[in-house]
């Protein structure tokens, strides 16, 4: 009343020269004009509406805009050191039997104590083994002066794609490279020659060689090449940490090479160009807020996420207004035992602990193994349904004391059904209220959606939520060092909370008519 | 009054009875995954029973094979006895786990909600005294911020800024690495080192609504007729404020404060299930999730009895304290 005063006074003061009584002296507001001249008065409604604003228009057009899918995902190249081979120094005996004979390894422990101890033979199970050095860490094992084993440190390989050599060939070349006598050498009555690198060779064709490196590969598929076993050798007699080598494809390979001196092994990783995920890029120009753990881009992740927290908010806030609206409309308008029956169970409702029952309801679901859409449906359904006993009491309040007004006998005196009644003439009244209530619990519903998310139990993977993005920071090193996954959705979530609650605070006062300002 | 109360009494037993019946069926319509699951576990081991088996005598021993109805008043028969059966989850008593963890939720629960008292009534009261200025702008506004502001995230800054990057405290948990070596005050201080974190979110999370409550009554009281009087025969301000308003707003406060009172024992499910204190409700959130009815049915239930008991609380005080309202 009073603002209407004032323009009394402000017209008088500007249009002196109008009759009293003249129309155009007054200027006529409606009453929801003057709640908006109210509700634009207040700095905070204000700004909490340009908040709100800024969030809707993020996150429904922004997602529009967006150049990504939500669930689009990046890759990237990198290079990753894979261990590509390890390489052992072989410091303990190997043993070969001659052809048809047998040397187990009860009988190998036994030659290890006559090596160590430096007896001639020795014997097991009623046999007796002649033990004789043959060169460096060469021995050879007869029975009855008839070589039947030997056992060596210095490994015979078969050349690429070569076969095995035979029990003869290879004693006689570990003969031969033990005492370091290269040349030429017979075994099985054929010729064979032995080089400074201890390749084995036959008519000019390489059989074999020895080395005392063994050469494993550790991808699968991989033959390691002769070539890339000496030159690896090589490297490693230099005491090399990185060395390159080209295959036979002609590419160039880098390959760094680290000793682990508890297993006496040396590891080669080749750094591979790998194609993966790009995961927790940093902030860039394709991606201003980077990308999260599933290589998506995290902005057009918030996007989405927005819109599915505000959608739900809004329908939540549907569920609860209707169902509020029926429910204490119904017990306000009729009374007695209607009301009575409706405000207890308003009351059972308040008392249930809705957060412990959601969170067993969430688990329930994820037991069930829900599908990610349905589950939303769900949620919106259960936050709706324990939602709206306040909503209801705060219609019935309203209703009680709007039934015994004038205007109510009015419209019963004219005959109005009891429906008409109740949502034509006593609803509207109510109304200015409720879209109070209405505001402040969007952002209430945000918050408790975001909260369930956050804990697993709310909107799942493959929908974006505010809430569900700051759960990466369960893992301790996105908590630390990807500041860019988590404080920019907790800051939506903030900004839109506050907006609703300002906005709320603001039409609060707005449509309260004693408010002066 | 007696009546009354007698009255109210009763009316909560029966609203506790629909209550617990409500979360009782729920619970068991749901798939009891926890029996399912250990069925499954045990039926998997060499030599055993089948799963059908196991299930049918597991749902014996924990009482689902009966129908809700029968197996809700069994329960209720239980629960009346003070018999609330065994946790699946933690394999002790309920009431025995319950024991250990209540207390550190009250201790929080109370330390957190006399700071509340002490920061929001008096920052409400200079707000509502000067109304409309820059203070008033700020204390309305950042409990606005606080209300807004969602408990993990706020939580989670907490641990990044205090945690993690000034190392003043733990990250989470409620006691440090090197707790067995220290003596018992060493121990105290490494207990309440790590309860500062929490305490702290739970403050500046809950203290907007209390600063906001204190705001708008003190306001509406300094818009009543009996201040104007006070100022019109020439009170200083300052005795019109604090003797005059201060006391009629404490009508409410005190109404309010009470009904909050049995809410202490709550705990505070969010935010010590982030910083992993062992209260009441990290523990019932780790006994929910995996569907352990016993231990989930007895914290709802006792957060309904403490809802009830606040309201009750509340009603009774408001009709003690404010000679206005009366009883019939």
């Amino acid at each position: 009343m009073s603002d209407k005063n004032n323009m009394y006074a402000q017209n008088n003061d500007s249009e002196e020269t109008l009759s009293l009584n003249d129309d155009r002296r007054v200027k006529t507001l409606s009453p929801g004009a003057l709640v908006m001249k109210r509700f634009f008065r207040n700095r905070l409604a204000v700004i909490g509406l340009i908040m709100l604003g800024t969030m809707f228009a993020f996150s429904f057009i922004g997602g529009m805009i967006s150049p990504y899918r939500q669930d689009e995902q990046f890759y990237t190249y990198t290079y990753l050191e894979k261990e590509y081979v390890a390489v052992t120094k072989n410091n303990d005996f190997r043993y070969v039997a001659a052809e048809g004979k047998e040397f187990g390894s009860a009988a190998q422990a036994q030659f290890l104590l006559a090596q160590m101890t430096g007896k001639e033979e020795f014997s097991y199970k009623d046999v007796t083994y002649g033990v004789a050095q043959e060169g460096t860490d060469f021995y050879s094992l007869s029975v009855d002066g008839e070589p039947i084993a030997i056992a060596y440190k210095d490994i015979v390989n078969a050349a690429d794609g070569a076969e095995d050599l035979p029990f003869a060939v290879k004693y006689a070349a570990l003969t031969a490279y033990s005492n370091e006598e290269t040349g030429a050498f017979s075994a099985d009555g054929k010729e064979y020659e032995l080089d400074d690198a201890g390749n084995i060779s036959a008519g000019g064709e390489i059989l074999g060689y020895i080395s005392r490196f063994v050469v494993q590969s550790k991808e699968n598929g991989v033959v390691i090449t002769r070539d890339f076993k000496e030159r690896l050798e090589e490297a490693l007699d230099g005491d090399a940490e990185e060395f390159a080598y080209t295959g036979e494809d002609g590419e160039e390979h880098n390959y760094s090479i680290s000793y682990d001196a508890s297993a006496k092994v040396w590891s080669v990783m080749q750094e591979t160009e790998t194609y993966v995920y790009d995961q927790y890029s940093q902030p860039s120009s394709t991606h201003p807020l980077g990308t999260d753990t599933n290589g998506m881009d995290m902005l057009t992740r918030l996007m989405y996420g927005g819109r599915v927290s505000l959608i739900i908010g809004f329908i939540v806030v549907i569920i609860e207004t209707v169902l509020g609206v029926i429910l204490g409309g119904i017990s306000g308008y009729f009374g007695k035992w209607v009301d009575n029956l409706i405000m207890r169970i308003v009351d059972i409702f308040y008392c249930i602990p809705s957060m412990p029952l959601i969170i067993i309801l969430g688990a329930a679901m994820d037991g069930m193994r829900v599908d990610p859409q349905i589950r939303m449906l769900y949620l919106m359904l259960i936050l709706g349904f324990l939602g709206w006993p306040g909503i209801a009491r705060l219609v019935r309040g309203q209703i009680l004391s709007l039934r015994e007004q004038e205007f109510m006998t009015a419209a019963e005196a004219c005959g109005i059904s009891v429906s008409r009644r109740i949502f034509k003439h006593l609803i509207p009244n109510v109304i200015p209220q409720l879209i109070v209530t209405c505001t402040m619990s969007l952002g209430s519903i945000i918050l408790t959606e975001s909260t369930l998310s956050f804990l697993g139990l709310g909107v799942k993977f493959p929908f974006a939520s505010w809430g569900n993005i700051i759960n990466d920071v369960n893992n301790a090193y996105v908590l630390t060092n990807y500041w860019f996954i988590w404080i920019p959705a907790g800051f939506c979530i903030l900004i839109s909370v506050l907006g609703f609650n300002f906005v709320g605070d603001g039409l609060r006062d707005a449509f309260d008519p004693r408010m002066k300002r | 009054m007696r009546n009354y109360i007698i009255k109210r009494i009763l009316l909560s037993i029966l609203i506790l009875f629909s209550v617990t019946f409500i979360i009782y069926a729920i619970l068991r319509c749901l798939p009891a995954s926890y029996v399912e699951t250990m069925a499954m576990q045990l039926a998997a081991a060499p030599g055993a029973k089948p799963y059908e088996e196991w299930i049918s005598q597991l749902n014996a021993s924990y009482g689902l094979d009966k129908g809700i109805l029968a197996g809700y008043f069994i329960w209720l028969g239980d629960f009346a006895t003070g018999n609330f059966g065994d946790s699946w989850k933690f394999t002790v008593p309920v009431i025995e786990k319950f024991n250990d963890v209540i207390w550190l939720s009250f201790v929080m629960g109370a330390i957190s909600f006399v700071l509340q008292l002490v920061i929001a009534i008096p920052l409400g009261i200079i707000a509502a005294t000067k109304q409309y200025s820059k203070a008033d702008y700020v204390i309305t506004a950042s409990a606005l911020v606080g209300i807004s502001l969602p408990t993990f995230f706020f939580a989670t800054l907490l641990k990044l800024v205090f945690a993690v990057k000034l190392q003043w405290f733990d990250v989470s948990g409620l006691v440090g690495r090197n707790y067995a070596q220290l003596d018992s005050w060493g121990q105290f201080m490494d207990k309440a080192n790590h309860l500062v974190l929490p305490i702290v979110t739970l403050v500046i999370i809950s203290i907007g609504s209390l600063m906001r409550y204190t705001r708008t009554n003190m306001l509406e009281v300094l818009n009543s007729d009996y201040i104007r009087t006070a100022r019109a025969k020439g009170l200083s301000e300052h005795k019109v404020v604090y003797k005059h308003a201060f006391r009629n707003t404490l009508i409410p406060l005190v109404t309010i404060v009470g009904g909050s009172l049995p809410g202490l024992f709550s705990g505070a499910l969010i935010t010590e299930t982030i910083f992993s204190i062992p209260g009441i409700g990290f523990t019932s959130y780790q006994a929910m999730v995996i569907g352990d009815i016993p231990f989930s049915m007895f914290y709802m239930t006792f957060l309904a009895v403490l809802t009830l008991a606040g309201n009750l609380i509340s009603d009774i005080l408001y009709a003690v304290v404010d000679p206005r309202v009366r009883i019939a």
